[in-house]
């Protein structure tokens, strides 16, 4: 009977697995693999660092302040018209 | 990562909008209107055609105000007018446009290979198929984000840029704004499966690159 992911299978499923999208036998057969394979368990710890390093890259927090302007004097000019 | 604020009561503040009331208006601006422009960098790489895809957006949005029925969240249909926007001024500069059925159907077909090189596992003559050839290198994955520094957030940055429209877009969606799969899916109107399959892509790639920067091995 072999019905176990193989390392490269766990390499395909492993966002599905993170966004709970896997059915349940499989999310079973992915954690089951993880208790033996020491290499899917690096893999799996470097894909959850990979999002969450992710998360990290800088982004524009506020609007630029002319656009902002821009879209605040396009909303009275629409109240009136 | 930052989940989006709703409002105390969405149907009060569209009432205010609906009625002309400047401080909602602004109020929403600043709550929506980074995201949107983020969106809307995401697709045009412009900033000046970013601008001008987001004061459409809001001119949209608020010609559209009367008949939204809150069918979705204000946020995400505002949001999802900014993507249609957005598209149709890539068609207009002649772009290959993200999601359109062109650029789904050619990037489709790449998405049947895997995502990893094969040759990082043991061929279907070896004795365990399927297995890794040698474990993939450990590298720092601490979760402390003091420790991700400046130069590795810029070379996340980068990496990211390089990846094809649909990945690049989903992965900054997903994993950069923190949007749940569910609204990634309504803004785009792409389904579920369909964008973790992008996403997937994305984060293999993302992830074998950071493998090769910090331990200076190809991925």
């Amino acid at each position: 009977m072999n019905n176990e992911f193989s390392c490269q299978e766990m390499t395909e499923v492993v966002t599905d697995y993170l966004d709970d999208a896997l059915e349940p036998d499989e999310s079973q057969r992915f954690e089951r693999h993880l208790t033996y394979c020491a290499g899917c368990s690096t893999y799996l710890d470097q894909m959850r660092a990979t999002i969450s390093h992710t998360g990290m890259v800088p982004r524009e927090e506020s609007l630029p302040p002319a656009l902002r302007e821009r879209i605040v004097a396009q909303f009275r000019t629409f109240r009136r018209g | 990562m930052h989940a989006p604020e709703p409002p105390s009561s969405e149907a009060e503040l569209l009432a205010a909008l609906r009625s002309g009331d400047e401080n909602a208006f602004s109020a929403l601006v600043d709550a929506c209107g980074p995201a949107m422009h983020r969106l809307a960098l995401t697709f045009v790489r412009s900033s000046a055609v970013a601008d001008e895809v987001v004061q459409e957006a809001w001119l949209g949005a608020l010609r559209g105000l009367d008949g939204f029925e809150g069918r979705s969240a204000l946020r995400t249909w505002l949001l999802r007018i900014v993507a249609n926007i957005a598209r149709n001024h890539a068609s207009r500069e002649a772009r290959t446009v993200p999601f359109s059925s062109l650029a789904l159907a050619h990037e489709a077909r790449a998405e049947r290979d895997p995502a990893l090189p094969t040759d990082r596992f043991q061929g279907p003559d070896a004795p365990h198929p399927g297995r890794w050839v040698s474990f993939p290198t450990s590298w720092p994955t601490e979760p402390d984000s003091a420790l991700l520094s400046a130069e590795t957030r810029t070379f996340l940055a980068e990496t990211i840029a390089s990846l094809p429209d649909g990945q690049r877009i989903v992965i900054t969606l997903r994993d950069v704004e923190g949007w749940s799969s569910a609204e990634v899916c309504s803004v785009l109107e792409v389904t579920e499966n369909y964008q973790r399959v992008l996403l997937h892509r994305a984060r293999t790639k993302v992830r074998a690159a950071l493998e090769d920067y910090f331990t200076g091995e190809s991925p």
